[in-house]
């Protein structure tokens, strides 16, 4: 199945769930990430029940912190 | 009000605009912003607020010049080392431009103070370097309905969005909660390229002066990253509702500003 995730188009096995797809893209800190498919925001906890499929949509949005100091 | 010679001189650029021109002057002058945080992101977006003629700037920062700031805080020079961040600021943006007036905190922001702070500006900038900052910055401004400009630097990437009351998502919406300490590294931990707050705190500017004109697209309901190395910008857009957000979804849980306990970058703001 085809994915696109940030914006490039790839292609994937069938029957992966988001947290098999955050291990394959080596997503830094996953446990602190939210993950937006198609126009749903989803948090760590929900990655391993959520299953793709062909042509979803996904980002992955990082905790930022700094900028003052 | 009518411009002075001088004004209309100095403000030409911005005159010429049709998006600006003097009505759009007028407002900016007019404007009040508050930039919390006077370090990598808050020192480029308040000279640039100052260099436009944003009437009046308040800079909130608890912090003092440390020689480790200065390769990227360019508000701050080397005869400024040991001197109140605020104070710092305000004599460079009073050096850019004098029609401005800066009103200046010396002390950290918390849950006791931000409402209080907040409640006279027209929007308001984070700059700050943590997480609990963020976070209270967030609330506060969705309990007060105020707009602001979140952004977030570290090593060579970047990321900012713009709240507007009812028009689209908060912080909170997206990140529901503070990492705990140390799991997310920070700029001090990490580091960080200078330009990084160049880029980001400019945009942080650029986002207040298209509020205070009207004129535009803001980033409500958008997180827009950068990543230097890659020199790429992306616009990655969210939910505009997020109905189970703890702070502004439909049956908000969170009634009243805390502070958490979490200090990155060593309890320093």
């Amino acid at each position: 199945m085809k994915l696109i995730v940030k914006g490039e188009e790839k292609e994937y096995k069938e029957g992966l769930t988001l947290a098999q797809l955050v291990e394959l893209e080596k997503i830094e800190t996953p446990q602190y990430v939210t993950a937006s498919v198609n126009d749903e925001l989803l948090s760590a906890g929900e990655f391993e029940k959520t299953l793709l499929k062909d042509g979803d949509v996904l980002e992955f949005l990082y905790f930022m912190g700094g900028g003052g100091l | 009000m009518a411009f002075s010679n001088e004004q209309i001189e100095r403000y030409s650029r911005h005159i010429i605009l049709k998006e600006v021109g003097v009505k759009g002057q007028k407002r900016l002058l007019n404007g009040k912003v508050l930039i919390i945080g006077a370090g990598g992101l808050g020192a480029p977006a308040a000279m640039y607020l100052a260099a436009a003629g944003v009437g009046t700037i308040g800079i909130a920062d608890a912090d003092e010049v440390d020689l480790s700031n200065l390769q990227r805080q360019i508000i701050h020079s080397t005869k400024d080392l040991g001197k109140a961040k605020v104070i710092s600021a305000k004599e460079t943006m009073e050096e850019i431009n004098p029609d401005v007036t800066v009103n200046t905190y010396h002390t950290f922001v918390s849950a006791d103070n931000i409402s209080e702070l907040i409640k006279d500006y027209d929007f308001i900038i984070d700059g700050t370097d943590n997480f609990p900052a963020k976070f209270l910055i967030n609330d506060a401004c969705v309990m007060a309905k105020k707009p602001f400009s979140h952004a977030g630097i570290i090593r060579f990437q970047g990321q900012l969005m713009t709240y507007v009351p009812g028009e689209g998502p908060c912080y909170r919406c997206v990140f529901k909660n503070p990492p705990p300490k140390d799991a997310v590294p920070t700029c001090r931990q990490a580091g960080v390229i200078g330009a990084m707050g160049g880029i980001i705190g400019s945009l942080q500017a650029m986002e207040a002066v298209k509020y205070l004109l009207g004129v535009g697209e803001l980033l409500t309901g958008y997180l827009l990253t950068y990543d230097a190395l890659k020199m790429t910008f992306r616009k990655i857009k969210l939910p505009k509702h997020v109905a189970d957000c703890p702070v502004c979804g439909d049956n908000p849980t969170i009634h009243e500003l805390v502070d958490y306990e979490q200090a990155e970058c060593d309890g320093a703001f």
